[in-house]
């Protein structure tokens, strides 16, 4: 679906809508124009300036966002576009998303901030049983379709049970969101503007891990990525991997220490999980004939089990191995035994190493 | 205000009626609710933005839905808005600024403030209006919401119908605060508590409110105190919980369409053959749009699959696609009237 029918899509009720319209979408972030060597959070951070720039119905909102957030992404916005449209919010993840829910009813696009994903459950009621189910309950009058949730996830090192969770695979239940997450810097900026963007809510996770750690060549203007769109960010031809956000790094250490040792990785990042590009993942797993999964969330009941799932529905004949999935432990995440519990490049690269030799 | 009240009563026995015969598989009343519904909505203007928890059917009837359109809800035909998705009485208009009500208590309740929020953004001369009973105000979202309203100072009126019951549980096992009015202080709302049954009373609270709520950019919460004479649904046989001739007190002596018509006819402006003639008419029509509804096609089964995104996402497209191999396979498992 192109970008352009993205801006036009949007169903409210009926008010006028004020917008600029956006610069050339279709570029996937490496072509022309300024690019600056940026972190994550910076991107983030330009994203949302651009978001707000570009459409003056739009707010940012949350725990602390006003004075730049705990993670610095919303830094400058409320100095340029008033508190009036930047805010804190009081602390109660309920609230944040009913009130904005009711923001992005009105026909604005309601940016939510939530503090860490791993206080994002007291705002689940309003997720899955309000904002999934506002178009179609309503039959199409309502919509909250410029909701837009945004929550670090992930590990940090040191981050113990409430500040590692990625609670992803909860969301990727929940028919009627959108559930994106990028793996870098240029990715978030583009990513996250297509979600704002998006006649849908959409629940967007960044890994904490990378908002200060990753530095990207990010171009300067305003462009927007694709969602259900993954990514084959490496091609190989012995095993298919496929991951998102910030395990994506550690899998590629892994598949070019497997290339030492002649394995040919293919690496996928899916980028939108839910609803996620089952033909990418898919004709890669022609090719290969194996796939390997890996995420931080628990292995049990986690995302892999979809994928691994839908792509021995579509694949068994093809496959020359179990799929394998390289994933968190099914425990709470631990602090003293973060490392333990992780899915580590050598925990990766046994698994490729006893899939190609099944 | 008065002949919408009767409408309301009328609409309510005749839609009971109709789900005990079985042509409809639920519904809701009001009876009891009439002046709290009709008042308020007379109160406010069209512009308004109403969240309705699932007991003020008046709004959307003041506000000109017709008695077709909440047969079609009910019987979830082609011609409903929701498009057959939701149980009956789960009505919503976007033309006529009303919300599609969900079953989930109070969640609207948060959304409101957003909305109001969006009003004050928007300068428009209008404010969020937000209903739910005692029982709503126990959830979370309530007082998320009373929060957010007073710290964004958005334009909303909180509307609480006490009607002492949340299902069989009476407000004494619902709170042991002073009813819902102190909450609204303790949050920094202006808040009132009116007598839901006297239509004039709740009138002059909501007009008042919305002055306030409107022009100086503030939450007010109103405690309109009546008594749900119905059952909390055709699913619910109240008379196990509570004494019947409490209820019939509160059906015969506290009627609020009585009350009012009391008023008006003191007044001279209606008669007892008034009121003959308009409760046949109006329960003829009923009758009318009942049968009109219940003949009418239902949705397609391509509406289960549209709407859950604003377009149709692949893996809903590969599913309607092996449904409909299932349903040529196995025809007998599905009903006759939803068109394939």
């Amino acid at each position: 679906m192109g970008f352009r029918n993205i801006i036009g899509r949007r169903l409210g009720l009926g008010l006028v809508r004020r917008r600029k319209p956006f610069s050339t979408a279709t570029c996937d972030g490496d072509g022309n124009g300024n690019a600056k060597s940026i972190n994550l959070y910076s991107a983030i951070n330009q994203a949302l300036h651009i978001a707000l720039e570009t459409d003056n119905r739009a707010f940012v909102f949350g725990e602390d966002v006003s004075f730049g957030g705990v993670f610095r992404c919303t830094t400058g916005l409320a100095d340029r576009f008033g508190k009036a449209r930047v805010f804190n919010t009081p602390l109660c993840e309920q609230g944040i998303v009913g009130f904005g829910i009711g923001l992005a009813a009105m026909g604005n696009r309601a940016i939510a901030e939530i503090q860490f994903a791993d206080y994002i459950y007291p705002a689940f009621d309003q997720i899955v049983n309000e904002a999934a189910k506002f178009r179609y309950r309503s039959g199409n009058q309502f919509n909250c379709g410029g909701l837009t949730i945004r929550a670090p996830y992930g590990a940090v090192g040191h981050g113990g049970h409430y500040h590692s969770q990625s609670p992803e695979a909860f969301f990727c239940h929940v028919p009627g969101i959108k559930v994106v997450i990028p793996r870098s810097p240029r990715q978030a900026k583009g990513l996250l503007l297509s979600c704002i963007r998006d006649p849908n809510p959409v629940v967007f996770f960044e890994p904490k891990w990378l908002y200060r750690l990753a530095v990207e060549e990010v171009p300067e203007h305003d462009y927007m990525l694709p969602l259900s769109e993954a990514e084959v960010i490496r091609q190989g031809s012995d095993i298919t991997l496929v991951g998102w956000g910030a395990q994506l790094s550690v899998m590629e250490q892994a598949c070019n220490e497997a290339e030492k040792d002649g394995i040919s990785c293919e690496l996928i990042d899916l980028k939108t999980l839910l609803p996620w590009d089952k033909e990418t993942v898919e004709a890669s797993v022609r090719k290969t004939g194996r796939v390997l999964i890996s995420h931080e969330a628990p292995v049990t009941g986690g995302f892999g089990a979809e994928i691994s799932a839908s792509i021995v529905e579509r694949c068994f004949l093809r496959l020359e191995a179990p799929v394998a999935r390289v994933c968190g432990l099914d425990t709470p995440f631990p602090l003293v035994f973060e490392p333990f519990y992780m899915p580590t490049k050598n925990k990766i690269l046994d698994a490729i190493k006893a899939t190609v030799n099944y | 205000m008065y002949s919408n009240m009767v409408t309301l009563q009328t609409l309510d026995t005749v839609f009971y009626e109709a789900q005990r015969q079985g042509r409809i598989s639920f519904y809701v009343t009001s009876i009891g609710e009439e002046a709290i519904n009709i008042a308020s909505a007379a109160a406010l203007t069209s512009d308004d933005i109403v969240f309705p928890q699932y007991r003020e059917p008046g709004v959307l009837l003041w506000r000109g839905f017709t008695l077709q359109e909440f047969a079609n809800q009910c019987f979830g035909n082609k011609a409903d808005y929701g498009k057959g998705r939701q149980m009956p009485i789960h009505y919503g208009s976007n033309k006529l600024n009303y919300f599609t009500v969900s079953s989930t208590i109070a969640t609207q309740i948060p959304h409101a403030v957003g909305a109001a929020y969006s009003l004050k953004m928007d300068k428009k001369d209008a404010c969020a209006v937000t209903y739910f009973g005692d029982g709503g105000t126990s959830e979370g979202d309530f007082h998320a919401a009373m929060n957010f309203a007073a710290v964004t100072e958005s334009p909303v009126i909180f509307i609480c119908r006490n009607n002492g019951w949340a299902i069989s549980t009476p407000t004494s096992d619902q709170f042991r605060s002073d009813g819902i009015a102190v909450r609204g202080q303790a949050y920094g709302v202006r808040s009132i508590r009116v007598d839901g049954n006297d239509a004039l009373a709740m009138y002059s609270a909501v007009r008042s409110a919305r002055q306030m709520a409107v022009n100086e950019h503030r939450p007010i919460l109103i405690e309109a105190v009546t008594y749900r004479v119905g059952h909390h649904s055709t699913s619910d046989d109240s008379t196990k919980y509570r004494p019947a001739d409490e209820i019939e007190w509160w059906r015969m002596a506290r009627d609020p369409v009585t009350r009012f018509r009391k008023w008006i006819e003191i007044n001279g402006w209606w008669g007892s053959e008034a009121e003959s003639q308009l409760r046949s008419s109006i329960r003829s029509q009923l009758l009318h749009a009942i049968q009109i509804a219940e003949r009418a096609e239902k949705p397609p089964v391509n509406d289960l699959f549209t709407d859950v995104y604003d377009n149709i996402p692949s893996n809903l497209r590969e599913q309607e696609k092996l449904l409909k191999e299932t349903i040529n396979r196995h025809p007998k498992d599905y009903p006759a009237d939803v068109p394939i």
